[in-house]
């Protein structure tokens, strides 16, 4: 009987391995982008005001002082997103209850930041050979590419998120000039309409 | 579950079963809606698909747990 406990065992393991991490609520989307876009508008203040939010050769009176802000903002923006995802899933997850924990999400997770952080140590490296205007087409790629791999452990349909944030990534990567324009049109206006989406498909 | 969705000519190759023997298991899982069917076309081929329920599921870790805890209980 031996042999049979094995491939019960075995059974069982396939069927876990397969297992998606489906706790993400799509109102975590909705406030991520909404926390993105305050965060280009004080990203846009600090940069631009009072000129208009994209343009060639930007020459800044405190580059120093401008960049340290908006890499403030952004990383704020970041924690803050990150941790209303974690603060929601953990709610939804205890309602389904699935553990936050279980290798279904740890593979979700590894799938989604391994590119994102290799992204940002990316754009730390951008910035320090001055290449500091492809950050935000870096940061849309990476992320896009995050998603992209993170989709397959999590509802499928956020390949479909990853392919806009890939398109939007590309065309900052060829016209970095509107960088802060298309880092808010990804980071906010399309998670608010996914988050939306998602909502109200599945009910947050 | 290893698979989102598997069609009939997959199975067949997978199993090694007749077409009659594999569609007749296929429509009484169907019955209990434990798989759902999906019908389309391949240009002009039919191609047919089964994904499991998430009853079909729990049906299926309930028969899991079954068999071993008669494993278990045999070995005692």
């Amino acid at each position: 009987m031996r042999n049979a406990q094995d491939e019960l065992a075995e059974i069982k393991s396939i069927m876990e391995r397969s297992s998606r991490f489906l706790s993400l609520s799509g109102l975590s989307g909705i406030l991520a982008g909404v926390y993105a876009l305050i965060g280009s508008g004080i990203a846009y203040s600090l940069i631009y005001y009072p000129k208009p939010p994209y343009g060639k050769a930007l020459s800044l009176t405190n580059p120093e002082y401008v960049i340290s802000n908006v890499m403030i903002t952004g990383l704020s923006v970041l924690l803050l997103s990150v941790f209303t995802a974690w603060l929601l899933s953990r709610k939804k997850s205890k309602k389904t209850k699935v553990s936050l924990w279980a290798p279904a999400s740890r593979r979700f997770m590894r799938a989604l930041f391994i590119p994102v952080i290799i992204g940002g140590l990316l754009c730390i490296g951008l910035y320090a050979q001055g290449q500091e205007h492809l950050v935000a087409a870096i940061t849309l790629i990476f992320y896009g590419l995050g998603l992209f791999n993170a989709s397959n452990f999590t509802l499928n349909e956020i390949k479909y998120l990853s392919y806009c944030q890939l398109i939007l990534g590309l065309i900052a990567t060829f016209f970095p000039e509107y960088g802060l324009v298309l880092w808010a049109l990804g980071f906010g206006v399309l998670h608010i309409i996914y988050g939306a989406i998602m909502y109200v498909k599945y009910d947050g | 579950m290893a698979n989102e969705e598997f069609d009939f000519n997959s199975f067949k190759e997978l199993l090694d079963v007749t077409d009659g023997n594999l569609a007749t298991h296929l429509k009484q899982l169907e019955k209990n809606e434990f798989i759902e069917v999906k019908k389309s076309f391949v240009g002009r081929k039919p191609l047919t698909t089964y994904a499991a329920t998430e009853e079909g599921k729990k049906a299926f870790q309930f028969h899991l747990t079954f068999l071993e805890n008669l494993i278990k209980e045999n070995k005692s």
